[in-house]
């Protein structure tokens, strides 16, 4: 009998009886939600900002950004300022990344997550091997919590989808937060519309 | 209403008057008590070492002694959890079965059965609160620190009953002190500093006195401070509730 | 005199490594600390949800839900992985598991690979039998890397080098990746790991990861990390390998939504982690594999009393809010998985073992009301000591005690006779032993008897 039979075989002789899904409805609190999600973010060291439009993004990073430092981002909008991202070449050729600005579907005020699918990046590495990430999201798809996001993510068929919350951060040594473990040092959200 | 009193083991020969206490609260408060003399043990100490099988017998002598009253109290938390939650006779089992429900720790028996809206008692010193664990978390004689529930503490609502009282506040509210039964000579490194850190908490905050629902974690602390020869004692509630002038 | 005890213990059992552990007291008082801060965080995290045992409540019920189906949801995730173009495997114990991700290394000739956190690879010893094999592991979660580095297995699952001061870390710093002596700053130290792996992310052509939760509904994974490692790993990889547990199904994707909510803030206190990262298929051009491992899985499955530890999601709230846990060290519990999780699972793998971990407990009860599945750990502990008990896993002296005790409390004459003559009856409790040799005297006087027992008092006053 292979290994996958001798499994199968042992939980089916050893589960309990069925125990039914559970069918609950979390209650949610609708208000105060770009309130919430800003100060969760910011509790997690992200940087905030509520823009009319991408101008103003491209304002806000230019102000911080070098024309001579590598930004990389699949957004049309951004063509002037980034370089685009082309899905099948060798994702190590982006080792060099200073700045990504991509896009985001949903945002979660409780705790400041945001849903980034594949094809919102091109490349799967890109919010991770850069050192600064940049994320934009539309104000109405800011929801209250991972629930409601679900639903909107509902069963979309993606290869892959990261929700991202702040930058990578390391509290290993003695517990003492460290921002930039592996991923970008720095998250700046713009909360458009 | 009919009370037999449980008087554990070690209450018995160590503490008796907190046993004495227990006894005399409950008859200030009207109540009929009995002490049946042929009892022993809950059989906890065996049954937390791995050896329920053992208790068998301890059982039967339990039921055979307390069945024939209203309620059962007994001033110490842990016994009674054992007891509501693995008595088990097999000459009489309905009996026992019956019985488990019927077994009341003292805080509980104070708050819920008689439901006590006031109190005379004096006792002029500050004190801590030892919320024992299977007081707190079995017995939910107070709300969990854990949990996200509204807050609760009966010991400490029967405190408040009594005059010149003043119950001081601790770093970690509800943290075990590490007694555990054979727990504290099996792993005796780790008991000594779970019982170190408890007394250490009451005594920075200021308690002359610590309290709470169960010796075994009371004479525990106890050792502790002797050896340190601090000042602070330990007193079981049922000793405070019942103190005069 | 103490200490012989101790020796004859050996250092096998948990009281023994513990008892070294407490030698240098300001220590225990630090790691205590640090992991009760942990716990704070936990606390203030849930205590901001409303909904927080509704929370708990679902998940443990969808896990329940889970185990009473794994065969079917486990073939519909095969199922769904495969649609994906994910090659499954099975791994009905440790080794086939470690045969399976050496295959997978040697058809693609790699002999040099990363790996982010897994508890599943510590349990399977993995890193050891690639060695031996001639495989070249960097583990790349910063705490993993530094247990790695200074040889030492993790000592809890969520914070695998807790155990370790920074000045430690800065030594094993400046010794394998040249940093300057005596330079302990956390961010100079995590600036440099980042530097190493960063260059072995860049060359690794394998990467392995571990799954938080497999969504049999659509064979896709989760896996949640702070610092990306994973992602690092598998998306420049050629090849990904994600290793779980045959546990970590769940039915639905949205079902995620309580998972995910209760994850983080039951480890660490954050709202989420960094990133939850879903993967479902192999980018373009990339190889993916799923295995599946049972390790004694299916066994506990069958054991009702314990098969309810199988919801565990491995938060490590239970070690972090647990007194005995952050008084004696994870390494004291010599397990993958230390702490009361670990001391319930344990005992499933090999009983003679790991028989002294369920008695390392007070049975407080404090683990069983932080865990977000809402696992009844510590009654688990006390049905475990009966089992250990049973089949003879406990010490032959500690059974003849228990039943001298056991004899002298079913016999009220000898009980009250035997208390008034000395109270001999009292040797059998813990905390009453004659002589100096008694453990409990070490650090705590016995209570000092009294003129007379309660019992003595009631028949000259009341009768
Ligand atoms: S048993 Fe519960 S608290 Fe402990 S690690 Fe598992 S899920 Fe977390």
């Amino acid at each position: 009998m292979s290994s996958r039979e001798k499994i199968l075989a042992a939980v089916r002789a050893n589960k309990p009886d069925l125990q039914p899904l559970p069918d609950v409805i979390i209650p949610v609190r609708e208000e105060g939600l770009i309130e919430e999600y800003r100060r969760v973010a910011e509790g997690i060291g992200a940087k905030v900002y509520e823009v009319g439009g991408i101008a103003e993004v491209k304002e806000l990073l230019a102000a911080s950004f070098e024309p001579s430092q590598r930004i990389v981002s699949p957004l049309e909008d951004f063509a002037d300022m980034a370089e685009g991202i082309e899905a099948g070449i060798d994702p190590h050729s982006f080792a060099d990344v200073e700045l990504a600005i991509v896009r985001a579907e949903i945002g979660v005020s409780e705790n400041s997550a945001l849903w980034v699918p594949e094809g919102n990046v091109s490349q799967r590495v890109i919010p991770f091997i850069c050192q600064h990430l940049a994320i934009l999201i539309n104000r109405e798809r800011i929801v209250p919590t991972l629930q409601q996001a679900y639903s909107l993510i509902g069963e979309i068929n993606y290869g892959y989808g990261v929700f991202i919350a702040g930058p990578s951060k390391t509290a290993d040594i003695e517990q003492s937060l460290v921002l930039g473990a592996h991923g970008p040092r720095s998250l700046r959200v713009f909360i458009v519309g | 209403m009919k009370v037999g009193l449980f008087v554990p083991c070690y209450v018995d020969q160590f503490y008796p008057q907190a046993g004495i206490a227990t006894l005399e609260l409950l008859e200030k408060l009207g109540v009929e008590v009995e002490f049946p003399e042929r009892q022993t043990c809950c059989g906890q100490p065996m049954a937390n070492s791995g050896f329920s099988h053992l208790t068998g017998d301890c059982d039967e002598l339990f039921t055979e002694s307390f069945a024939g009253y209203d309620y059962v109290v007994a001033p110490s938390g842990s016994c009674v959890l054992h007891l509501k939650e693995h008595l088990h006779s097999k000459k009489n089992p309905s009996a026992a079965e019956d019985l488990r429900g019927r077994i009341y720790e003292l805080v509980e028996f104070l708050t819920d059965i008689l439901q006590i809206k006031s109190l005379k008692a004096r006792f002029p010193h500050k004190v801590g609160v030892h919320q024992s664990c299977h007081g707190l978390r079995g017995l939910h004689l107070s709300q969990m620190s854990e949990l996200v529930a509204p807050g609760f503490s009966k010991p400490e609502y029967l405190l408040n009953f009594v005059e010149g009282i003043e119950l001081i506040s601790l770093n970690r509210k509800d943290e075990c002190c590490g007694f555990g039964g054979t727990f504290c000579v099996a792993e005796e490194a780790v008991s000594s500093k779970m019982g170190k850190d408890r007394v250490s908490d009451h005594v920075q905050n200021g308690a002359e006195y610590i309290t709470g629902a169960d010796l075994s974690c009371l004479m525990h602390m106890e050792g502790i401070l002797k050896r340190q020869k601090s000042g602070v004692k330990v007193l079981h509630i049922a000793e405070i509730l019942n103190a005069g002038e | 005199m103490v200490k012989e005890e101790t020796q004859h213990k050996g250092l096998t059992e948990h009281s023994g490594l513990a008892d070294i552990f407490n030698r240098d007291e300001q220590r225990v008082n630090w790691h205590d600390e640090t992991l009760w801060f942990v716990r704070s965080k936990r606390d203030k995290a849930a205590h901001s949800l409303p909904e927080w045992e509704l929370l708990r409540e679902t998940a443990s019920q969808i896990k329940h839900n889970v185990l009473s189906d794994l065969d079917t949801y486990l073939q519909q995730f095969e199922e769904q992985a495969l649609i994906n173009g994910v090659t499954v495997h099975w791994a009905a114990d440790a080794r086939e598991h470690n045969q399976i991700v050496h295959s997978i290394l040697k058809k693609h000739e790699i002999n040099r690979m990363v790996k982010s956190k897994s508890m599943l690879t510590e349990e399977c010893h993995l890193n050891e039998y690639l060695k031996e094999h001639g495989v070249e592991v960097i583990d790349t979660d910063l705490g993993e890397r530094i247990v790695q580095l200074a040889e030492e297995p993790p000592s809890h699952i969520v914070l695998p080098c807790i155990h370790k001061k920074k000045e430690e870390i800065g030594e094993l710093f400046h010794t394998h990746l040249g940093t300057a002596a005596g330079e302990s700053d956390p961010q100079v130290l995590t600036e440099a790991a980042r530097q190493h792996l960063r260059e072995s992310f860049l060359t690794r052509r394998l990467a392995l990861t571990g799954v938080n939760f497999a969504v049999a509904e659509t064979g896709e994974f989760v896996v949640c990390t702070n610092e990306g490692n994973a992602d690092m790993g598998s998306h420049l990889a050629d090849v990904h390998i994600a290793s779980m547990g045959i546990e970590k199904i769940i039915p639905r994707r949205k079902d995620l939504g309580f998972f995910l909510r209760l994850l983080a803030r039951s480890a660490t206190g954050q709202p989420i982690t960094t990133y939850s990262s879903h993967f479902r298929k192999p980018r373009a051009g990339q190889e993916m594999h799923i295995i599946l491992v049972d390790n004694g899985r299916t066994v506990q499955l069958g054991r009702e009393d314990f098969r309810n530890s199988l919801k565990c999601i491995r938060c490590g709230a239970c070690m972090n809010t647990c007194p005995v846990y952050r008084r004696s060290g994870g390494h004291s519990y010599h397990n993958a998985i230390a702490g009361p999780i670990g001391s319930i699972l344990a005992p499933n793998l090999d009983m003679k073992a790991y028989a002294d971990l369920p008695f390392a407990s007070t049975l407080c009860g404090s683990c069983s009301n932080v865990c977000p599945v809402k696992i009844d750990i510590h009654d688990q502990l006390y049905k475990w000591r009966q089992v250990l008990v049973k089949e003879g896993h406990v010490s032959p002296v500690k059974a003849m005690g228990m039943k001298a005790m056991a004899f002298t409390f079913a016999m009220p004459r000898f009980f009250a006779f035997a208390g008034k003559a000395g109270r001999v009856v009292m040797k059998y409790l813990p905390f009453v032993v004659s002589n100096k040799l008694n453990p409990w005297y070490k650090e705590r006087e016995m209570p000092k008897p009294p003129k007379e027992s309660f019992r003595e008092w009631y028949k000259r006053e009341r009768r």
